[in-house]
């Protein structure tokens, strides 16, 4: 069986989870708490979007069906798409947008400095470009954990809100997942199961360091790699659709 | 919260051999977050190899009413320019 497929999929996955998170952080523009944090998460939020695109050519160039980056962006539903949950949750409010910041990125971080090393030569090239963006992006969460963690009374308490609205969706990161082993087993990909020790020790460190207390969550019972969802993924593909099904093939 | 955060001023170094010049200021609640800041908004177009960040507040300059004491004096003073040799073609940045 061709592997051209899988690849695909693991493409989109990884797209899907980029496209859908800049999205959602694209959200703070004008309601940071600053000017220049505002301009920051924008800047992160574009990396992402900078990420999400190649990904999405290469699945829709290896799937070979003739779909576009826009086609897999803009004219799939809920169910097709396969980023993870934790990328699409409401924002919040800062305290919980930089602690899904904290846990996305570091995840980020140590999946796509693994995946420098993929045998596939575009995967490999979107991750040595991505790792640095994403290194940045982890240390600004990381900052800000540390400040907000260890700052106020108040600062703490919202911050560890934060941290537990968001915590029932990290285990989802970490679980198998057939299209990660399978291509992982051949060098290709990253097996996301292998990343939760050395995730798990960065954020513990952040965690100690900001005076917060790791969370005791159940965690949700996930499946966005599977397409399956929470409701506010439906109420951010409206927004990020609208403008390209109301009027198809606009341009600036 | 914005009350809070002082002012720091930015100076970008746009690549080696050359001085950190003055690019403009960021708020900021401290000075590594103000270093961060600074990146963002001020070396997005690969403008800058090295950021210095420095509190307003520690920034003592002539104030607009004293010009005249302090510049003028200079004016009409055409010996002081470096005018009278040749500057090797080789030499940049000077």
């Amino acid at each position: 069986m061709s592997i051209q497929p899988a690849i695909a999929g693991y493409a989109l996955q990884l797209g899907d989870d980029a496209l859908i998170a800049a999205q959602r952080l694209s959200e703070w523009v004008a309601r940071a708490p600053e000017l220049e944090e505002d301009v920051a998460l924008a800047n992160i939020a574009l990396d992402l979007l900078g990420q999400a695109r190649p990904l999405l050519s290469y699945a829709g160039e290896v799937e070979g069906r003739g779909r576009t980056e826009d086609d897999l962006a803009y004219f799939r539903d809920e169910r097709e798409f396969t980023n993870l949950q934790i990328t699409e949750l409401a924002c919040g409010d800062f305290g919980e947008a930089i602690a899904r910041q904290l846990v996305f990125s570091c995840y980020q971080f140590e999946m796509y400095q693994r995946l420098q090393s993929s045998r596939d030569e575009t995967l490999a090239a979107v991750a040595a470009k991505a790792v640095k963006e994403v290194a940045y992006h982890r240390d600004h969460a990381a900052q800000w954990t540390l400040r907000l963690g260890d700052g106020t009374e108040e600062s703490h308490r919202r911050m560890q809100a934060g941290l537990t609205r968001c915590w029932p969706y990290v285990a989802e990161i970490f679980r198998p997942d057939p299209l990660g082993q399978e291509l992982a087993a051949r060098g290709l990909a990253v097996d996301a199961t292998q990343l939760r020790p050395a995730w798990g020790d960065y954020i513990a460190a952040v965690l100690r360091e900001a005076t917060l207390a790791w969370p005791e969550t159940i965690p949700a019972p996930g499946g966005g790699r599977r397409g399956l969802h929470t409701e506010q993924l439906g109420q951010l593909l409206a927004e990020m659709q609208y403008l390209a099904r109301c009027h198809p093939g606009a341009r600036w | 919260m914005s009350r809070d955060w002082p002012l720091w001023e930015v100076f970008v170094r746009s690549r080696r051999g050359l001085s950190h010049i003055h690019a403009g200021s960021v708020h900021a609640p401290d000075a590594q977050m103000a270093l961060r800041n600074a990146r963002d908004l001020y070396t997005r177009r690969q403008e800058g190899v090295s950021i210095w960040v420095v509190p307003s507040s520690a920034i003592t300059a002539v104030s607009p009413d004293e010009k005249d004491p302090y510049f003028a004096s200079a004016a009409g003073k055409a010996y002081r320019h470096p005018t009278f040799y040749d500057i090797p073609s080789e030499v940049r940045n000077l």
